[in-house]
């Protein structure tokens, strides 16, 4: 009975976001004040509806409804709790519904803060939003109804892919859509905005929050999976540069540089056509992700088993969006007059160079990535692997990274480069001193990893230098630096606190690319072996049984080195409803670094193949990853965005005043 | 005021193209020498490969052929139905890595003919069947949609 709630809830969302996606448009073309009056109402009709559906499957897999095919798919009745939760959107059905679920929410909250738009643009958007909502609405509701039912109704359900039944990886897809579906609202303000034929700095300030949302949801999203991929795959790696990891990057890439270049629109009105090419081009790089994902025509190593139809519908969808974006951007871009001027070597120069980079960047990327497919229409087989990155990607980085810090020591219109090094020799003297302590303790091999590591303390100090300038620190009293510490922005912080984080992930990257160290050894009970200053003694394994598999865990005791005293338990699990088995590595995590280890097979002679890895600094990966969450956070938080957002008149002049 | 704006956008798309010719060149180079061709055994059996190259081999693992337990080499053979091949490989295969799944490793022949595996690719689905392997299996007529 709830299942046909949640369906028939589904088909009335559908409904409300036609209203949504037809009248407030055809209002604000008409000028209709009470057409447009309709794109709230509709906005937050439709999230509630698309709301009960969601809790409505929910409920199915709370207390496993297995008449419901999608719950008999992918629960078990012996599944832990949580997982049963995540498991609603760990199938392909339920992370659809997600998706509109978050599309929704996207959509009324730009309802409930459109009060301060006006009113044209605000229909436009929400109109825009409702569209999307069609297109995916109908998407669910002709290919994935998650609703269906079976009869009989199995006794038990097929459960979970035990790879999913993970915390890292239930909060990893909520994240990540966060971030792919919340572009959709920049999109959205990006195609009104086309709509209405006018960008100015007050349209780039009310996009601002949007973009900032959706670009730490989606750092976020890529970290879990990646922290996901390197604890439970048992491979030691973090990043595989596979399609499916490629398709998360590049909205990424291109939301990074629409988050720099809405500032140019914000500060100086310009950019403005770029940032409103951008804003679509990170939507549709989503849209493309979801179809790549979802599709299966690329191999991946974490693709999992696709139905090619379902990938048809989303290419149908990608083109109609993309192909009536950029056209609308081809028929309105022109009118818009451009912006102020400015020198090479200024603000507005280093986000240019930023968005060049990071857009050609991610170039190479979706290259690399659809070009198997290219080959494929000549008759080739080919897969582009990490080589091809590190060769493409990794180059195009070194000028960009390089360039970070100066970008918020040069003042708008026109800097000096003289000027701005001066207040980062610090930071200059810092990496330099580190390229040779890193060099004399690696002894110099590979002589770039050393660079990296000069690189990321000149991103970390560089920050520091920046905050130092704006407080005044050390050259005026501290009472006083404290003072402006206070007043600073969050903005400034978050900025500060992002490219710092940045530097601290640089670090993280370059160690356990370049350092890591990996053996594979035959273990028998009472054996040690050394691995990068590790000694490890294997005391043999243990059958143990857990709530729905069984473990056979192996005991290695450290002995020596940095996590002496320390044991590990790394485990072979079978997991008996899906017929799986998984590996569950056992990692000892300090700041320096991490020894991971991993069971392998057991030998004729009853002893065990194991892995060890030492991944030097690899926890600086997820912390620096997780600064610049933080960062994007703590710039959400600017009062700024909130205080300087035009409003009626009557409530702007105690404002002032307060000011 | 016009000429400090064109001189201005003249300096970007120089810029810009600067930037993009680079990316070019790297992407070319990359390609002309990363791209890794994959091989159906039947392929290996009638082109050859040429010792050292490196390649993406892909089938169904034959039953009965996976030598383990033994050290750290593994060897197993692959087949497209029509022909097969024996892989070879240094390390622990992944969880989902049985006889009669579809697999692909990535390697190259070495001078003694062998094919030595660098990776062998793994997936998180038992079901999943990767896309060259289920091409390579239809030029064999041996595939049905949906049938795996």
């Amino acid at each position: 009975m709830i299942a046909e709630l949640g369906h028939f809830a589904l088909v009335l969302a559908l409904a409300v976001a036609l209203v949504q996606a037809t009248v407030p448009l055809y209002g604000a073309h008409r000028g209709s004040a009470r057409l447009m009056d309709m794109a709230a109402p509709a906005a937050l009709t439709q999230l509630l509806f698309v709301a009960v559906s969601f809790f409505a499957l929910m409920h199915a897999f709370v207390v496993s409804d297995f008449s419901v095919s999608n719950v008999a798919e992918n629960s078990h009745s012996l599944k832990p709790m949580l997982y049963k939760v995540t498991g609603v959107w760990g199938n392909h059905e339920g992370s659809m519904l997600l998706w509109v679920l978050i599309l929704a929410l996207f959509g009324g909250m730009i309802a409930m803060g459109g009060r301060r738009l006006p009113s044209t643009l605000a229909a436009r958007t929400i109109g825009i939003q409702g569209l999307i909502g069609v297109a995916f609405l109908a998407y669910i509701l002709l290919t994935s109804n998650p609703f269906l039912r079976l009869d009989p109704a199995p006794l038990d359900g097929r459960d979970l892919n035990p790879l999913l039944q993970d915390p890292g990886l239930a909060f990893h897809p909520p994240f990540l859509y966060l971030g792919y579906v919340g572009l959709s609202s920049v999109f959205s303000f990006a195609v009104a905005a086309l709509l209405e034929g006018r960008v100015d700095p007050a349209w780039a300030r009310w996009v601002r929050p949007w973009t900032l949302v959706a670009w730490a949801a989606l750092t976020l999203g890529i970290v879990l999976g990646s922290w996901w991929a390197y604890y439970e795959l048992g491979w030691g790696g973090w990043w595989f540069w596979d399609p499916v990891e490629n398709a998360s990057f590049m909205p990424w890439l291109v939301a990074t540089a629409l988050l720099h270049s809405a500032i140019v629109v914000e500060k100086r009105d310009a950019l403005k056509i770029w940032t409103i090419l951008l804003a679509i081009l990170a939507f549709s790089l989503s849209l493309m992700g979801t179809f790549l994902v979802r599709s299966g025509v690329l191999t991946s190593v974490h693709a999992f088993a696709t139905d090619p139809t379902r990938g048809v519908f989303i290419l149908g969808l990608l083109v109609v969006a993309i192909g009536g974006a950029l056209a609308l951007f081809a028929w309105r871009a022109p009118q818009m007059a451009s912006g102020a001027v400015f020198q090479p070597v200024s603000r507005e120069g280093a986000l240019i160079l930023n968005n060049l980079f990071l857009s050609v960047a991610c170039a190479t990327v979706l290259l690399g990535t659809l070009f198997p497919l290219f080959a494929e229409a000549f008759e080739y087989k080919v897969s582009v692997g990490v080589p091809y990155y590190n060769l493409t990607f990794g180059p195009l980085m070194v000028p960009l990274l390089l360039a970070v810090p100066f970008g918020p020591m040069l003042a708008w219109k026109r800097g000096t480069l003289t000027g701005a090094f001066q207040r980062l020799v610090a930071a200059a003297v810092a990496a330099v001193a580190v390229t040779a302590v890193a060099a004399a303790l690696s002894g110099g091999t590979p002589l770039l990893a050393s660079f990296g590591m000069g690189l990321a303390t000149w991103l970390v100090v560089g920050a520091l230098c920046d905050l130092a300038e704006r407080t005044r620190a050390f050259r005026a009293p501290v009472g006083d630096t404290w003072a402006r510490a206070r007043g600073l922005p969050g903005s400034v912080w978050g900025m500060a606190l992002a490219h710092g984080g940045l530097g601290i992930f640089l670090a993280g990257v370059v160690a356990v690319e370049s350092w890591k160290t990996e053996e594979l050894v035959i273990m028998a009970p009472g054996d040690t072996v050394t691995v990068a200053g590790h000694t490890l003694r294997f005391d043999g394994v243990e059958r143990v049984r857990g709530p729905n598999y069984m473990s056979v865990t192996g005991n290695l005791a450290v002995t020596d080195g940095r996590f002496a005293g320390k044991t590990l338990t790394p485990e072979k699990r079978f997991y008996p409803v899906q017929r799986m088995p998984t590996t569950e590595a056992a990692i000892v995590t300090g700041l320096l670094g991490d020894l991971y280890v991993v069971m392998g097979e057991v030998q004729e002679n009853g002893s065990w193949s194991v892995r060890i890895f030492d991944n030097p600094l690899a926890p600086w990966l997820w912390g620096g990853a997780g600064l610049m969450v933080l960062g994007g956070c703590l710039s959400l938080a600017d009062r700024r965005l909130r205080v300087g957002a035009p409003q009626p008149r009557a409530r702007r002049k105690p404002a002032e005043a307060a000011a | 005021m016009m000429t400090r704006r064109k001189k201005l956008r003249i300096g970007l798309i120089a810029g810009g193209l600067a930037v993009f010719a680079v990316a070019v060149g790297l992407v070319l180079t990359a390609l002309q020498d990363q791209v890794v061709f994959f091989f159906s055994p039947t392929e290996v059996a009638d082109k050859g490969v040429a010792p050292g190259q490196r390649i993406r081999v892909g089938g169904l693992v034959v039953d009965g052929s996976v030598i383990r337990g033994q050290g750290r080499q593994v060897a197993f053979d692959i087949t497209d139905t029509a022909n097969s091949m024996t892989v070879r490989y240094d390390g622990i295969l992944p969880d989902l890595f049985r006889e009669g799944q579809g697999i692909v490793a990535e390697g190259a022949f070495g001078d003694d003919g062998a094919f030595m595996a660098s990776t062998v690719l793994a997936k998180h689905d038992e079901t999943y069947m990767p896309p060259e392997v289920a091409d390579a299996l239809k030029k064999q007529g041996h595939w049905q949609e949906g049938a795996q």
